[in-house]
């Protein structure tokens, strides 16, 4: 079933905290070297996933290997071959850039000197500022510094637990390029990401809501998976337009993406001409101009909507 | 072994770089046995007293000379009437009323015996104690001068009882001998108390605010990713604090030798052992705090109520024996107790081994029973 050599394989795991089932039958595997994505909304169970592959809470059901090893018998020696990077920075405040790094090359018996190789473009950033105290730098600064520190004994996997939440804009994509370069060095790496824009720059990604896993793919192909046929339209007054629209007796959705707006519609075999038609009357007799429609390509985004639409009932 | 040292240098440089926390270490010892000594203390300094004086005769006089002489009694109001004298305890103007009855004199030449009247204000009862302690003293030897005997007829305020003046009873004297702390300086009797309640506050207090403050700031969560196992994070824990408290015992007892000439008549290794045992029954109930909380003001709560039931079961400021049978069993399985007679015995008597290997082994027992709760309760918290 499962790829030999895969680095991270997880199977039928559930996790429940009192009355909310963070993970419900969870099955996926990593293939090695992938940039792998967990994309969703808080709460829907990443951190969860992140805990339990990272050895530090225990699966109810189900279980979970991390290059090769079982995280619930083998943890020590997942322990020492995993770079681990929570949501929240989690360094010493009080213990300078450098001491930081240092301590974390000394808990695993290696060296800063020794892991610089695989730190230094990383690193390198922020080592003008290596005797200024972690809890003084900016957020961009602290995420590199917290990857420096993960990554500082040479790990066969990263995992990265919502690593560019609360970072600049800039900082993120300077993040994600790093994260690029890391892959492309071979090393696997499993991410988890609230936004979209980042899900695109993974090679494969699942979603995940509410402890379930929606879909996984790459990102071009999860569009794929959009039930339906999606339209973009336009038409003014904006705001009017989206009651309008999901006023109509066959919408499925109606969401607004930047300036145009996505919409669905629940007949299929529909042609292109005949749905705009109907569409242009239906809202011409409620006060909009200026209607434009056109089919287009369904987004991870859109497809993650649908899902979640789907499992919202 | 090596990750405990890393770890260990990690907690030094956090500790030692925290401002507060040198603060902390110096400035405790200090203030706690300077202010605490001097103020949580049972003497009664001076007493001010109506003086109704009846009998306005020599040795009325000499009564009251020999009580201002004393320098614990001064006579703030003066009066004819019991009244005058009741009003002043009421609006504590006074806090006693002496009555010399009339004929005092005169008794005491004829029969050789007479009586005092004395109403003590007794809100406060053990200062009226002290206080009622203090004149039968002056009274006693004021009566051994005239070779006659004086009797006090005691009444605190509200409940007077008046004892018949006894004629020809056979005097029995009693010389009393205070050994071990012949001033009966009261800060010789704290200072060793004080000490202990300094290591607790580090030890307990410290090692929570220390241990929880990794959870808070998820620092321990990424620790526990690394190979470093619990014991070894436990060991950098609670290594540091116990090098620390031995620190801040070692400013305090010079302290208590050069500021209050605290005697050290017994070994000092003896009451640095105990001091060792004891602070890892410290630090354990510490450890143990930081397990069931989550943010440093939890553990900070937590510890207070702690501490506080902790001092006051430990005989530190009440004697246990005075305590109901109750509290006297909590008293006794409180290694703070048995750690303050330890030092008290060791510092004011010469204690040796032999007499205080009773309290030796009480804190043997809490310490293994303490700590290994704590690590089990913190190997249950953290997967």
């Amino acid at each position: 079933m499962s790829e030999p050599g895969s680095p991270v394989v997880v199977r039928a795991l559930s996790k429940t905290f009192g009355k909310t089932r963070a993970l419900d039958n969870v099955s996926f595997e990593v293939r090695p070297g992938e940039l792998f994505g967990l994309v969703g909304p808080d709460g829907g169970g990443k951190t969860t996933l992140f805990r339990i592959l990272a050895t530090l809470m225990l699966p109810d059901e189900g279980s979970a290997t991390v290059l090769g090893r079982d995280v619930v018998k083998e943890l020590w020696e997942i322990r020492a071959r995993v770079g681990y990077m929570p949501g929240r920075f989690s360094l010493y405040p009080d213990l300078t850039v450098e001491e930081n790094l240092t301590f974390f090359a000394s808990v695993f018996g290696t060296t800063r000197e020794a892991g610089y190789e695989l730190i230094a473009p990383i690193y390198r950033q922020i080592e003008p500022f290596k005797d200024r105290k972690a809890g003084a730098l900016s957020g961009g600064m602290k995420q590199k510094l917290a990857l420096s520190c993960a990554l500082v004994h040479r790990p066969e996997i990263l995992l990265l637990d919502e690593p560019t939440t609360g970072v600049d804009a800039v900082s993120r994509r300077e993040f994600w390029d790093l994260l690029g370069a890391l892959q492309t060095s071979g090393l696997t790496v499993v991410v988890s990401t609230p936004y979209m824009d980042e899900a695109l720059r993974c090679q494969r990604v699942a979603l995940v809501q509410k402890g379930r896993l929606l879909a996984i793919d790459a990102p071009g192909e999860v569009g794929g998976r959009f039930p339906g046929d999606l339209y973009a339209v336009r038409g003014t007054p904006r705001h009017a337009l989206i009651g309008v629209l999901r006023e109509f007796p066959h919408a499925v959705s109606v969401q607004p993406f930047g300036d145009t707006l996505h919409y669905s519609d629940a007949r299929t075999g529909l042609g292109v001409a005949e749905l705009t038609a109907e569409l242009a009357t239906w809202t011409s007799a409620r006060g909009i101009h200026d209607f434009d429609m056109q089919p287009i390509e369904p987004g991870i985004e859109d497809t993650f909507m649908a899902l979640m639409g789907g499992v919202a009932e | 072994m090596r990750p405990l040292l890393f770890l260990l240098r990690k907690e030094f440089l956090q500790i030692l770089r925290d401002p507060a926390m040198v603060r902390i270490l110096f400035m405790i010892p200090i203030v706690q046995l300077v202010v605490l000594s001097n103020a949580a203390t049972f003497e009664v300094k001076r007493s001010r007293m109506h003086l109704i004086d009846r009998d306005r005769s020599e040795m009325s006089r000499g009564l009251v000379d020999r009580m201002t002489a004393s320098r614990r009694f001064e006579v703030a109001e003066r009066s004819d009437r019991v009244e005058q004298g009741n009003l002043g305890l009421m609006r504590r103007t006074v806090d006693m009323v002496m009555v010399i009855p009339p004929h005092f004199e005169r008794d005491i030449v004829r029969t050789r015996g007479a009586h005092v009247q004395m109403f003590f204000n007794a809100e406060d009862g053990a200062a009226a104690g002290v206080t009622s302690s203090y004149a039968g003293v002056i009274l006693t030897r004021y009566a051994g001068e005239l070779g006659a005997r004086l009797q006090p007829m005691t009444a605190l305020a509200g409940a007077r009882h008046e004892a018949p003046p006894g004629r020809g009873q056979p005097r029995v004297e009693v010389r009393s001998r205070n050994r071990y702390n012949a001033e009966l300086d009261y800060r010789h009797y704290m200072v060793p108390g004080i000490l202990v309640q300094l290591l607790t506050i580090v030890g307990t207090l410290l090692t929570a605010m220390n241990t929880v403050r990794e959870k808070e700031a998820g620092t321990l969560e990424q620790l526990n990713v690394t190979p470093v196992s619990k014991g070894v994070f436990i060991a950098a824990k609670l290594l540091p604090m116990w090098i620390i408290a031995l620190v801040v015992l070692s400013i305090g007892l010079l302290v208590a030798k050069l500021v209050f000439s605290v005697p050290m008549e017994g070994s000092l290794l003896l009451v640095y052992a105990g001091a060792g045992l004891y602070l890892m029954a410290a630090l354990g109930i510490g450890l143990w705090v930081a397990t069931i909380t989550e943010t440093q003001q939890q553990a900070m709560f937590v510890n207070f109520a702690l501490l506080l039931v902790y001092l006051l079961m430990s005989g530190l400021f009440t004697p246990v024996r005075s305590m109901p049978e109750w509290a006297q069993w909590i008293a006794r399985v409180n290694p703070m107790m048995h750690f303050i007679t330890l030092m008290r015995a060791v510092m004011l008597k010469g204690a040796g081994v032999m007499d205080v290997a009773r309290e030796l082994g009480v804190l043997v027992v809490a310490s293994v029973l303490v700590l290994s709760i704590a690590v089990r309760q913190y190997h249950k918290g953290a997967h």
